[in-house]
Order: structure tokens, then sequence, then C-alpha cells
């Protein structure tokens, strides 16, 4: 299973990244884009929106069936990520270079929450 | 555990995800859905269809029999091989379920219907055999693959040359026995292609010989989205025992000719002309159309019944069932999620041979 030891995770398969300037980066996981098999629609929260940690904002939608994406950490959306938008297939192409949005976490610690690489293996096995 | 098909071994050796379908396992794919689905309408692809069942009927009555029993008239076969779509109905006009029925003899016919209904289905034919010389005999020791796409018929005799002289003239909807096995050029995808009903002992090898033929394997995922483009109902989702088969697109395959042929539920279906119709919709702006979306028109509510995306048209598409008096081009909302989008109203089918239609 591809499972960055980089990055944090989310029980419901999305991954997290803080970038230098303390936003987090989000996508979900290669798992989770197997498991959902060809993506052909992206449903992207708007900028500015504020999100609770745990809360729907984003929809992946693959031939089969849509499935929600929910807010690994608390904050306001900074990006989108428009250019999968326009080219949903590139999540399952790679799924941690294909982000989704960025979050201005409201606290710094808010990741602390999330699972580490090994953690996320043991749900994801399990799924 | 639930049933398996002569090809289950097949499938997991050639990497399938399986799923329940019916109480079968099934694969749902191969690995890609949409490159199954391309694959079939650009070349040729393969499904293990063994979990639907073959019904054999045999005896003097049985054109008479299935008269009255299906919706459809069997009396319009008339070479050996041919084969007629239909519904089997209840006596308020409900969908019982949707069949194919190939005429063999008049005094021999193949009945195949759907997995999930297969055990109801057996127990009404029998029902309604009671007290007759009918003999109705389920095949479970068959296997049933179909083979589909324009190259589908060329790589079948690539596999099975000896078949090649049989089946070359095989007009559509037409099928013949050769060689213990029966080959009908029909199918569930908008494409060409033969249908393929062997021995259960022989699909495995079958399965190899098409595979090495290049005939990909797909799965139930690509077959759901070829026949959706191919404008054809899923019995269960676009239909079912609360709607008639006038309610759901199916007004061709009720033959009311014949005023003297007193079909099971013919008297309700001619009480009252329908409220309802099953319709085509394209979705205008982006998002993807599902079974059981909310839909809003001038006439009044409705539902989709199925939706996807489909991969030829590379758009949402879907099948709805209205108020009755949609003209094709009129637009309607369509509630996904929180939003309502616009969606346009067409004819199936939405591809047919590789092309979009809509």
């Amino acid at each position: 299973m591809n499972i960055p030891a980089e990055l944090k995770y989310a029980r419901t398969h999305e991954w997290a990244r803080v970038e230098a300037d303390g936003t987090v980066t989000v996508g979900i996981t290669d798992h989770a884009q197997e498991a959902l098999g060809d993506i052909v629609f992206l449903e992207l929260p708007d900028v500015g929106r504020r999100v609770k940690a745990g809360e729907e904002c984003a929809v992946v939608e693959s031939v089969k069936a849509a499935s929600d994406i929910y807010a690994p950490v608390g904050g306001e959306i900074v990006a989108a990520n428009l250019d999968a938008v326009d080219a949903p297939e590139t999540v399952n192409q790679d799924a941690y270079a294909t982000w989704l949005f960025r979050i201005r976490p409201d606290e710094a610690s808010a990741l602390d929450g999330l699972l580490d690489a090994a953690g996320y293996a043991r749900v994801a096995e399990e799924a | 555990m639930g049933n398996r098909t002569p090809l289950y071994a097949s499938h997991v050796a050639a990497g399938a995800k399986i799923v329940d379908f019916a109480g079968w396992d099934m694969p749902i794919h191969y690995g890609s859905q949409l490159n199954e689905h391309h694959a079939v309408r650009a070349d040729a692809g393969m499904f293990d269809v063994s979990h639907m069942l073959a019904i054999d009927l045999e005896g003097v009555e049985s054109t008479g029999w299935l008269r009255a029993l299906l919706a459809n008239d069997v009396r319009k076969l008339g070479l050996p091989g041919k084969a007629l779509y239909s519904c089997m109905l209840r006596e308020d006009g409900g969908v019982i379920d949707d069949l194919i029925v190939y005429f063999l003899s008049p005094t021999r016919f193949r009945i195949v219907v759907n997995a999930g209904t297969a055990a109801k289905d057996l127990q009404w034919m029998q029902d309604h055999a009671a007290g007759s010389d009918l003999r109705l005999t389920p095949r479970r020791d068959l296997a049933m693959i179909a083979v589909q796409g324009p190259r589908a018929r060329d790589r079948c005799w690539d596999a099975f040359p000896a078949s090649r002289s049989a089946t070359q003239a095989l007009a559509p909807f037409q099928g013949t026995e050769t060689g213990g096995w029966f080959v009908a050029r029909t199918g569930y995808t908008g494409e060409d292609g033969f249908e393929l009903t062997l021995p259960a002992e022989e699909a495995a090898g079958a399965w190899q010989a098409l595979a090495a033929a290049g005939v990909r394997p797909c799965g139930l995922g690509a077959r759901d989205t070829l026949r959706l483009e191919a404008g054809m109902n899923l019995y269960g989702q676009d239909m079912d025992e609360t709607v008639s088969p006038l309610e759901s697109g199916l007004a061709w395959t009720v033959d009311l000719r014949d005023p003297d042929r007193r079909f099971v539920g013919r008297r309700a279906l001619e009480s009252a002309a329908p409220a309802r119709e099953l319709v085509g919709l394209v979705l205008e702006d982006k998002g993807v159309l599902r079974a059981h979306q909310r839909i809003f028109t001038d006439r009044g509510p409705g539902e989709t019944t199925s939706g996807s995306y489909a991969p030829t048209l590379e758009r949402s598409i879907a099948f709805a069932r209205v108020p009755a008096g949609c003209r094709p081009g009129e637009t309607v909302q369509v509630e996904i999620r929180d939003k309502r989008l616009t969606a346009r109203v067409v004819r199936p089918p939405f591809a047919r041979h590789g092309k979009a239609l809509v």
C-alpha cells in the first residue's frame, strides 16, 4: 500500500500536509482512489468557506459512486485545485500529487489529532 | 460467500474486484471500469453472465402458453433461433421480470431471465404451467458469456474457428445451436456481438481462448454504463413489480395487435393511460446523475431510476420516471445534494455502435 511517511492522515481517507506558510494541503489517499475506481467528477469547496474538522466539504465521484470528503482540520479554505476539477482522472494517476484544497487552520496544533502513516495503514487494512 | 459461476476462478486469476450481485459473487471490474467500457465500444470485451438463468421449455402447447404469459408475442418468431425481448407481467400490469425468449422449434423454447428474479420467475412459470404437459427445466448446468464490440464476432471466430460456418450468417437477434453450444447475435451493450451459452465445464477454457484472441474481460460496472448508454432498462432499477412496461419505456415490447391474445396483465394495461413515463436525461451542468435523484418538471416531480457518468459521451446521463407528456428537448431540474441542476430530456438510446446519439 502506498502511504507516504511524511504525510498525516484522517480515518476518512484524506491525507494532509503542512506547508511552509502554515496552510494544510488536503487530498485523498491512494487506498481511497483505488477503492473508488475511475474518478470522473470533483466538487471542491469555495475559497473563503469556513469548515470545522470532520465537516463534509468536497465530493469525489467515480463512475461507481459519489463519496464525501471531510476537512481533516478546522479553518478557512484558501485554495481549491481547479486543474484537478478539469482532469479528475489525475487523482487516480497520483493521489498524493493531486491535491484537492488547502485550509488555513484555526490552530497550529490542529494536525495533532491525525494519524501517522503507520496508524493509517492499520485503518486502510481494516477497510 | 455467495453463489459462484463456473468462471469465478477465472475472474479471481484475472485480478477482478468481486462484489455481491443478487446473491452472486461477480466481478465489478478487473482494474478499470472505464477502460473496459471503451474496449467494448472500440474493439471487444466479454462478460460472464452465467448468473442469469436459462430455462428450457418443451411441449406441444409451448407457443400458446408463452402467448398467454408474455407481453410480447412469440408468434412473431418465425425462424428457429430467433430471439424476442419481453416483459412478464402480473395481473395488475407490474413487471415480474424482463427476459429473452429464443424460439428453437414449435415445441421448444429457451427463456433467459435475470439472476435476482430467477427463483420467482421459475415459480411463476411453474404455477402457470400446472396441469399442462409443458416441461420447464432450469439449466444451471450451463454457463453464459457475452462477447460484445465491433470486433467481437471476428475475435470469437479467431478463438473458435469451427464455429464460424454456423454463425457467420446469423442476423441480429438470431441464434443457432452448434457443437453443443448455443450462439446468438444478441447483447446488452448497444454493440454487435455474440452471447455464448455452453456447458459449465467448458466455460473456463472458452474464456481463456477468448482472452487469448484479444477479448478483454469486463465486469458488471462496464456492463451497467454500456447498457445505460444503449438505452436498455435494468430490472429492479428502471422497472419492477410496482410499475407497468408502459411507464418504463417498454411500450414497444407490448404487443396488443391480436385482440384475442389475452396475456397476463393485458387488461390492466388497457384500462388506463399511463400517468408516468420513463425518459432519458442528459445533464447540461457539471455533475453526475445517479439513481433516486429528485426531478422537477413543469408537470410535477419525478425521480431518476438509473444514472451515471457516460464514458462514450463524456457527460452524465440518466433514465427518469416523470409525469407523462415530456418532450425531447425540454429541460428539467435535477436535485443533486444541495443544488438544482439542468438536464435535457432525450429519447434513448444515448449511444449505439460506438457513436454518441445525443
